[in-house]
């Protein structure tokens, strides 16, 4: 009978699961209500509406997100282009516990004369007339906010996407406001811009290196849903070629935002030139997004070939510990050591990933999956890691933050606390045992050899030594070193900055202490769904 | 009754630290005051608790909580005959320490309060280390340590101690990390066979491969060796000892280093008894090395820290030889060598420090017929050089004596060569005795000041105990004997000869 009808009474309305999505549309439609305040409220307001928007936004995200989680439905949502499984979940809640930490630092106001991080007028020439004239005025960039809201989107988005065209998408939205934010510092503004560029030109490359595997995994598969492509897998034995020129294509873009080497070379600039706020939000955000991605992306579309993959895995996530860590000790700059030691924790969380421990797969009940072992890892990093970036923020000179680690020596003595839980950080870096690195690490390890890739637990190790050394390095040179006589100062943080650091403090000594429940939240996540 | 008395003693020094920190910097005498009163409670409990696990055995202090359960990790304590003494001893040296220590921070980077918090820090970490009967809560506790050790020979020490410190680090660390190596591999064989749990008894019942367990056995052997340490990974000791204070050097080779071979014994010889066995004739070798190599680098130092730094290489030599010799005599000569040595070596490191401290150099050739200006210096050095050698008597003969004749009676070669250890260990004390406090009294020397009422108070305690565990050792070879042949019985060796009982040996 429905031939009978016009061929456009055959659309069907796809079918949206609203709840299921819920935490999603929320970001998103808040970040679109941000852009709107920014073009209709006055500039007085903007600063505070536009903080309250995105906290709000997040929290009601999250406090769904968690609903979602005890409710314990894992489904393929939004016409197979979005899978809300356990894994999921889990990593929406802590993108957006973090980018609740990271916004709180966006929004610090006290440590640099009552002005935030980001410039006030980006377009203004730097060193201009304009530029002064802004900051004279107070003028200050509010649409962070709203940015922020659609990176963290499309992070989410990117972590569950079901369809590699929902990863791409996902890809550009959380990429594109990530490469603005990284060009709005208020302070050296050559060197932010040029980490900008070089960001969105290295990004762009990879987006298309991204694409074009895309492409010819659709080309082998017939299909961009992660589960058709295991299918074709599973049923086709023909065209290899494509399919392992797709693979590694779609390796390199996925690498490239995870910052494996040698996809790494990015990092250490757009780190450095970056607001250290919007550092600590990629380095923490970007890499569980990146990471939860790829491993959907090769575990559940993936996995049929994973002996084709698997072996140069193998070799990025040797070459990620080992050039990580020891790149690492040549550097002068904080925030360009914090880059490497997250290549260097890339690393670690590949061996997890490429051990490939799952259950029924050599895991055995109550054992420690490759899923719930890079989750816990995220966490046991991300925390740490923005509570470091925060602390970087407060050390501070006439031109701004004073990253150089010279300028660090003698820091214990000027102020014990502040230079005290910045090494507390760096052990936990380092996986000093009682602390959340230390679990995370012994997660990530365990997972490895239970898939028996214990020569990378071998190798992992070795390069925790190495990294161990340049983290006990600034560990000496704060607490072992006189203070020169033109030391930076410790700015008093505002109640923003403490936060931050203080939950960043907080999880990293109770995931030290008592990892139980984390751990268990993570292994309920359970595997990912097609 | 169990009221979690391990507990209490591993809390009690922690809490001692933190109070210490607390109280302001001015009050420099308070703090000391307070952690000096801390570790003495301490003391206290743990002699009562010795007691009572001489009268009642150990399951009164045996607690297991689960700790985290995805891991297989509890927070499990518990003691046996080895434990026990090594508790003893840490409980014991902390305070003699801070007593003889009681005015070297003063020129230390941080406050002096500082100092003793963080003694009192790492003897909290090393009870629990010595009464951990999780593998990975003994592992958590035994990376721990290395924190306040770190510390305490950065802060407070000779003008190259940032490098000791960063260098004991940096060894200890690779040692550990392998170990991390290895219990992540003791999960995996673990999870494989069921529930994953790293207690101690659970563990012991899995069954090995013979491979993984030689190369699990390998990652932790390391650990020890290079916490031990034994050549060839020693050399970052005479670095820490030689830069650290007195009362540090004490603290570490006393106690941290002991966690080494007392790891060989609870965990290489108690988890990979099979794994052990195989090693046994390379770790023979190397352990004899370090007899005869540390003692015959200590004749050639011309430093007085390091030259007791390097006795202790030598002293570890013998140690790992009677674990490893796998006799009940080697075994219980070896644990009770390390309670030993921790007395004649903190004797030797306290009363070296006091010469040095009033000096201000550790060369020494700067020294000359101090026994003319400071009798009384010069005669507890003396008798602590004396007890280091292992003069008939006094207590380490006693147990450099079972090591000696336990190793013989299974590796005749390897024991009579060790032997020339204790020829050496004669030459290097006496020359260092001659050198220093006999003949012409050189210039600086002469208006040394001898030995104060709190330096006597501090290493009063050590010789009593010196001079009495050797006349009479039976109550600790009571302490330590159930334990070493349960774990005998572990490793599945026997002793060849008829048994002569140990302690009627010495009678």
């Amino acid at each position: 009978m429905s031939a009978m009808l016009l061929p456009l009474a055959d659309f069907t309305a796809p079918k949206i699961e609203y709840n299921e999505l819920a935490p999603l549309l929320v970001v998103f439609g808040a970040a679109c209500v941000g852009v709107l305040a920014e073009a209709f409220l006055p500039r007085q307001l903007r600063h505070l509406v536009q903080l309250t928007i995105t906290v709000v936004a997040v929290v009601v995200s999250g406090v769904l997100t968690g609903m979602l989680m005890n409710g314990k439905k894992e489904i393929i949502a939004a016409q197979g282009a979005i899978s809300v499984d356990g894994p999921a979940l889990f990593t929406w809640l802590i993108l957006l516990a973090l980018t609740l930490i990271s916004v709180l630092l966006f929004a610090e106001r006290s440590v640099d004369g009552g002005l935030s991080a980001f410039a006030g007028q980006a377009a203004a020439v730097p060193g201009s007339e304009a530029e002064r004239e802004g900051t004279a005025a107070r003028i200050e960039h509010t649409e962070v906010f709203p940015l922020t809201l659609f990176a963290v989107g499309g992070m989410m988005l990117f972590a569950a996407s079901n369809d590699l065209l929902v990863l791409f998408v996902a890809l550009e939205v959380f990429s594109l406001p990530l490469y603005l934010l990284c060009g709005l510092a208020r302070r050296r503004r050559l060197i932010s811009q040029e980490a900008a560029m070089k960001y969105f030109l290295l990004g762009a490359f990879s987006s298309a290196f991204l694409l074009f595997g895309i492409a010819l995994l659709y080309g082998y598969a017939g299909t961009m849903s992660l589960g058709g492509i295991s299918d074709a897998l599973s049923t086709d034995t023909g065209n290899d070629t494509i399919l392992l020129a797709g693979t590694g294509l779609l390796g390199v873009g996925l690498l490239f935002k995870v910052g494996g080497v040698p996809f790494h070379s990015w990092t250490p600039d757009v780190y450095q030139g970056a607001p250290t706020p919007v550092t600590g939000f990629m380095a923490a955000c970007t890499k569980i997004a990146a990471f939860v991605g790829l491993m959907r992306v090769f575990y559940v579309a993936l996995g049929g070939s994973r002996w084709d993959w698997a072996p140069m895995m193998w070799i990025v996530a040797i070459l990620t510990m080992v050039v990580g860590s020891i790149v690492a000790i040549t550097q002068t700059d904080v925030k360009r050591m914090l880059a490497y030691s997250s290549i260097a924790h890339a690393g670690f969380l590949l061996t997890a990933f490429v051990g490939l421990a799952q259950a029924g797969s050599g895991v055995h009940n109550g054992g420690i999956t490759s899923t719930q072992a890079v989750l816990f890892y995220l966490v046991s990093y991300g925390f740490p890691t923005i509570g470091a970036f925060a602390v970087v923020t407060l050390v501070r000179d006439a031109g701004g933050e004073a990253t150089h680690l010279s300028r660090w020596a003698g820091l214990g003595k000027k102020s014990p606390l502040l230079a005290g839980i910045f090494a507390f950080f760096l052990l936990s870096f380092a996986g000093i045992p009682l602390t959340a690195g230390f679990t995370g690490k012994w997660a990530v390890f365990s997972a490895a050899w239970t898939g028996g890739a214990w020569p990378l637990v071998v190798v992992a190790v070795l390069s925790s030594l190495v990294a161990a050394f340049f983290y006990v390095r600034v560990i000496v040179l704060m607490f072992f070193s006189d203070l020169p006589a033109d030391s930076p100062d410790v700015a008093l943080p505002g109640w923003q900055t403490t936060s931050a650091v203080a939950l960043g403090l907080a999880a990293t000594v109770v995931l030290g202490l008592v990892p139980g429940p984390v751990l268990d939240l993570a292994a309920r996540a359970g595997e990912f769904i097609r | 009754m169990n009221i979690g008395w391990l507990t209490l003693l591993l809390l009690l020094p922690f809490v001692g630290a933190i109070v210490t920190m607390l109280i302001p910097k001015a009050k420099a005498l308070t703090a000391k005051q307070v952690a000096l009163g801390f570790s003495l409670v301490t003391l206290v409990l743990t002699v009562i608790v010795a007691i009572g696990y001489h009268r009642n055995g150990p399951d009164d202090y045996a607690e297991t909580y689960t700790w985290i359960k995805a891991f297989g990790a509890h927070y499990a304590l518990g003691l046996d005959g080895v434990g026990v003494v090594l508790v003893v001893l840490t409980a014991l040296l902390s305070p003699i320490v801070i007593i003889a220590s009681w005015n070297d921070a003063q020129s230390g980077r941080w406050s002096e309060k500082s100092f003793f918090a963080w003694i009192l820090g790492l003897e909290a970490l090393s009870i629990g280390v010595f009464s951990a009967t999780d593998v990975f809560l003994f592992y958590v506790l035994f990376e721990a340590t290395l924190i306040p050790m770190y510390f305490l020979i950065g802060g407070f020490g000779g003008p190259q101690r940032s490098y000791a410190a960063v260098k004991f680090l940096l060894y200890s660390l690779l040692g550990g990390l392998l170990m991390l190596a290895s219990v992540v591999g003791l999960y995996v064989v673990s999870a494989k066979h069921g529930a994953p749990s790293y207690l101690l008894t659970d563990m012991m019942k899995l069954d090995i491969s013979q491979n993984t367990e030689r190369w699990l056995f390998l990652g932790f052997f390391f650990a020890f060796a290079v916490k031990a340490p034994m050549v060839p990974f020693h050399t970052w000791l005479p670095d820490a000892a030689g830069e650290a204070t007195p009362g540090t050097s004490v603290l570490l080779v006393g106690v941290l280093d002991k966690i080494g071979t007392f790891g060989m014994i609870r965990f290489c010889l108690g988890l990979f008894p099979n794994a052990s066995q195989w090693a046994t004739p390379v770790v023979l070798v190397l352990a004899l090395i370090s007899v005869l190599y540390g003692a015959l680098l200590a004749i050639g130092q011309t430093d007085i820290k390091r030259l007791i730094a390097y006795t202790s290489i030598s002293h570890f030599g013998f140690i790992v030889m009677g674990i490893f010799a796998l006799t009940s005599q080697g075994l219980t000569g070896s644990t009770l060598y390390m309670f030993n040595h921790g007395l004649s070596t903190a004797a030797l490191f306290l009363v070296a420090g006091y010469l040095i401290s009033r000096r201000g150099s550790a060369r020494i050739a700067d020294y000359g017929g101090v026994e003319k200006v400071a009798p009384v210096l010069a005669g507890t050095f003396l008798f602590a050089g004396l007890s280091s050698l292992a003069l008939p008597g006094l207590s380490p003969f006693i147990s450099e004596f079972m090591v000696l004749a336990g190793t013989f009676s299974r590796h005749k070669v390897i024991a009579v060569i060790a032997v020339l250890g204790i020829v050496l260990a004669a030459l290097y004390i006496l020359l260092m005795y001659q050198r220093t406090m006999t003949g012409p009294v050189r210039a600086g020397i002469e208006k040394l000041k001898d030995l104060n009422a709190r330096e006597i108070l501090a290493i009063a305690p050590l010789i009593i105990l010196i001079i009495g565990l050797g006349i009479f050792p039976k109550p600790i070879v009571d302490i330590i004997k159930p334990a070493i042949d349960s774990t005998m019985q572990r490793v599945g060796v026997t002793d060849k000869a008829p048994q002569i009982p140990v302690t009627e040996g010495q009678k």
